[in-house]
């Protein structure tokens, strides 16, 4: 399955950005035969709605799970009608994310972390 | 110029606190047959100058999309056309998130199988009432709401062209002032002579010659400064209307929320003068 | 870090004075410029700009006049007014939806995305200032102002500084929330005028919203004493510290005319009761550790 992390930069060394509609980078990464790629961040132009375009963007790309910091309300109401599950609270280094997520160590968040405009201003 | 038709006049400034209340209140009560419009709704004031008696209420509501689940089949198109992220389609769901939508109509209007249709968000609301002889109107924004143009074109709905229209304007210059000051007669940009006032008057200089409307300088505080608003106007060609130097009085009567051309009568003349250079300058533009 | 952002409600309340004297009386700090629409920091801080960056949000519709066969559609649809008789766009009245763009049935409008503003990445005598000047007319979504935050707190951690201290945005709308998020204090300037206090409680409607700490300072509390008692009294009320009462005096306006803060400028009770100030937050926010 696929897996977006968000990311402050394009490699697995990156650190985990705390933020699904304003991270710089979305790290999608293949849990079947472990390739990724780095796919920029587009919403971050929005002037608003950043983690609702983040969450469609997600969603179109046929992602199953997102491993992020912090899940505002509006992403967090597109992606749970996705089915898309999301795994908050994460940091360190994407590539532990990884390996956390391979081990089961991650539990599924039940609603939004933040309020709206978390993202606003950090 | 319609010789029927009254002035609309807006009051402006690039920065906050240069006194654009003070001169758009006074002035409207120096005058006859007048209307006080107060278009800063994020923060109105001029009710605690002239403490109006308010006859009616209105509530603003912006159009907000609702989608009729049975009509959707989840085309996407809606999510297509908003170009502020105001709808998200995921698994043939649709998501509205109205506190982005600008109510521009287009998801409704390009929904192959009009599914969509317009519910009212409210946003702010709208008070009408009188001072004396001078009819009053002015807007509120919701705390927590975002866009101010709606409810200051729905203010500005309520202008009586039988009527002189003198219009307090948000500060700055982004999008709630260019609402507030489109379409009036004239722009009295309001400023003082430090460096922060010039700063913004240049800034608020350039959005009304863009708009393409008359206007001209008031100059507050004008002996606590420097020479060089004064300079920047004259090189400019900018007709400085009125100069009105610090006092302390004026300071201690606006704190308490009183009127100048009350506790101090002579400045009624001043102001009139004021609308009089105005009429001339609109008829004679330099 | 601490982060510490002036706001004030209404404009014109001595909120950049303030954060200029901040930016002289503390070790440590970045400064940042939130006001985007009237940014006025940089008048006292004289800034030597390092890094500038074309900021871009939203579009605007440009009509082709050559491929225009005059239906009116565009007009038809578009509620903003921007659309002139003569069929081409008032790009300032014009709010980006696109709807114009969608319906021409000559595809004759493109909607092209703005230059919205600039940032700029400085350094100043007191440390590096990051500031930002919004386009006229332009859409103040916040989102110029979240950059702003954005790098002044990349800057101070990068450099391990104490303190990041934000000249904040007036109003109540998203540009003072993109000022105030994740801030550990925010100093509400207050003039002792009846309006000063309205637009200060509607400000405070927005910190308590965020839940962000807030403090008072009075300006130019002598202008009216009675005012000032009162405004004492209902922050007092309600719990909410009074950090001091600055004095009215012109060398403030002197000060800026001469492009200095005003602890550079002079030493007189004004000055005195901002380094008074400064030490009751430093002590706040440090033991707060």
């Amino acid at each position: 399955m696929k897996v977006a992390i968000t990311s402050s930069g394009p490699t697995l060394q990156s650190n985990v950005d705390p933020r699904f509609g304003r991270c710089p980078y979305y790290i999608i990464y293949d849990t079947e035969d472990g390739s990724f790629k780095a796919v920029e961040n587009k919403s971050n132009l929005a002037a608003g709605g950043a983690g609702i375009q983040a969450g469609q963007n997600i969603s179109d790309m046929k992602v199953e799970a997102v491993i992020t910091g912090n899940v505002g309300p509006n992403a967090f109401r597109v992606l749970s009608a996705a089915f898309i599950k999301i795994y908050s609270g994460a940091s360190g280094s994407v590539k532990d994310a990884i390996e956390k997520l391979k081990k089961g160590e991650y539990r599924e968040t039940a609603g939004p972390d933040v309020g709206s405009h978390f993202g606003m201003g950090r | 110029m319609e010789k029927s038709r009254k002035l609309i006049i807006s009051v402006a400034s690039g920065k906050g606190g240069t006194g654009k209340t003070t001169i758009a209140v006074n002035l409207a009560l120096s005058l006859s047959n007048v209307q006080l419009i107060d278009c800063d709704v994020e923060e109105p004031d001029c009710h605690i100058f002239i403490k109006p008696v308010i006859e009616s209420r209105h509530t603003i509501f912006i159009p907000v999309p609702v989608v009729n689940q049975n009509k959707c089949d989840g085309c996407g198109r809606c999510q297509e056309v908003c170009l502020y992220n105001a709808i998200a389609v995921v698994n043939k769901e649709v998501i509205i998130f109205p506190e982005l939508c600008h109510g521009c109509g287009s998801c409704t209007y390009f929904c192959p199988h009009k599914a969509i249709e317009e519910e009212k968000k409210e946003i702010g609301i709208v008070e009408i009432g009188k001072s004396g002889e001078t009819q009053f109107v002015h807007g509120k924004l919701n705390v927590g709401m975002m866009m101010s143009p709606p409810v200051i074109r729905a203010v500005k709905k309520h202008i009586n062209k039988k009527k002189t229209a003198i219009i307090d304007a948000p500060p700055g210059t982004s999008c709630p002032v260019i609402t507030a000051i489109k379409d009036t007669d004239f722009v009295i940009l309001v400023t003082e002579p430090t460096p922060f006032g010039l700063n913004d008057l240049i800034l608020a200089a350039e959005v009304v010659r863009k708009m393409r409307l008359p206007f001209g300088v008031i100059i507050n505080r004008s002996d606590l400064g420097n020479k060089k608003t004064d300079e920047y106007c004259a090189r400019e060609n900018i007709p400085v209307l009125m100069r009105i130097p610090f006092s302390k009085k004026i300071a201690e009567i606006y704190s308490r929320g009183d009127l100048i051309i009350k506790v101090l009568p002579e400045y009624n003349k001043e102001f009139q003068e004021l609308y009089k250079k105005i009429e001339q300058v609109k008829v004679n533009p330099t | 870090m601490k982060q510490i952002v002036i706001i004030s409600g209404k404009g014109g309340t001595g909120k950049t004075v303030i954060t200029g004297a901040f930016a002289a009386l503390a070790r440590d700090k970045v400064m940042a410029d939130c006001d985007v629409d009237a940014a006025d920091l940089y008048l006292i801080l004289d800034p030597e700009v390092k890094e500038s960056h074309i900021f871009k949000s939203g579009v605007t519709a440009f009509m082709h006049r050559e491929l225009c066969e005059g239906c009116g559609v565009c007009k038809t649809v578009c509620r903003f007014d921007a659309v002139r008789d003569d069929f081409t766009i008032d790009p300032i009245s014009c709010e980006g939806c696109g709807f114009c763009s969608f319906a021409c049935p000559q595809n004759a409008i493109d909607m092209r995305t703005n230059i919205s503003g600039e940032l700029f990445i400085s350094d100043t005598r007191f440390g590096p200032l990051v500031y930002a000047k919004l386009g006229i007319a332009e859409e103040n979504s916040g989102k110029l102002v979240s950059l702003v935050r954005q790098k002044a707190k990349e800057i101070a951690e990068d450099k391990n500084y104490q303190w990041v201290i934000i000249d904040g945005s007036p109003g109540i709308g998203c540009p003072v929330i993109a000022s105030i998020t994740g801030v550990d204090c925010a100093v509400i300037v207050i003039e002792p005028t009846l309006s000063g206090l309205h637009d200060a409680k509607r400000v405070l409607g927005v910190t308590e919203h965020f839940k962000v700490p807030v403090k008072i300072i009075i300006n130019k509390y002598d202008l009216n004493h009675d005012m000032t008692k009162k405004i004492e009294r209902w922050f007092k009320d309600r719990n909410i510290k009074i950090l001091g009462k600055v004095i009215f005096d012109e060398a403030v306006v002197k000060s800026i005319v001469e492009g200095k803060t005003i602890i550079e400028y002079s030493n007189n009770q004004v000055t005195e009761t901002l380094r008074i100030i400064w030490r009751l937050l430093e002590e706040e926010l440090e033991g707060a550790n």
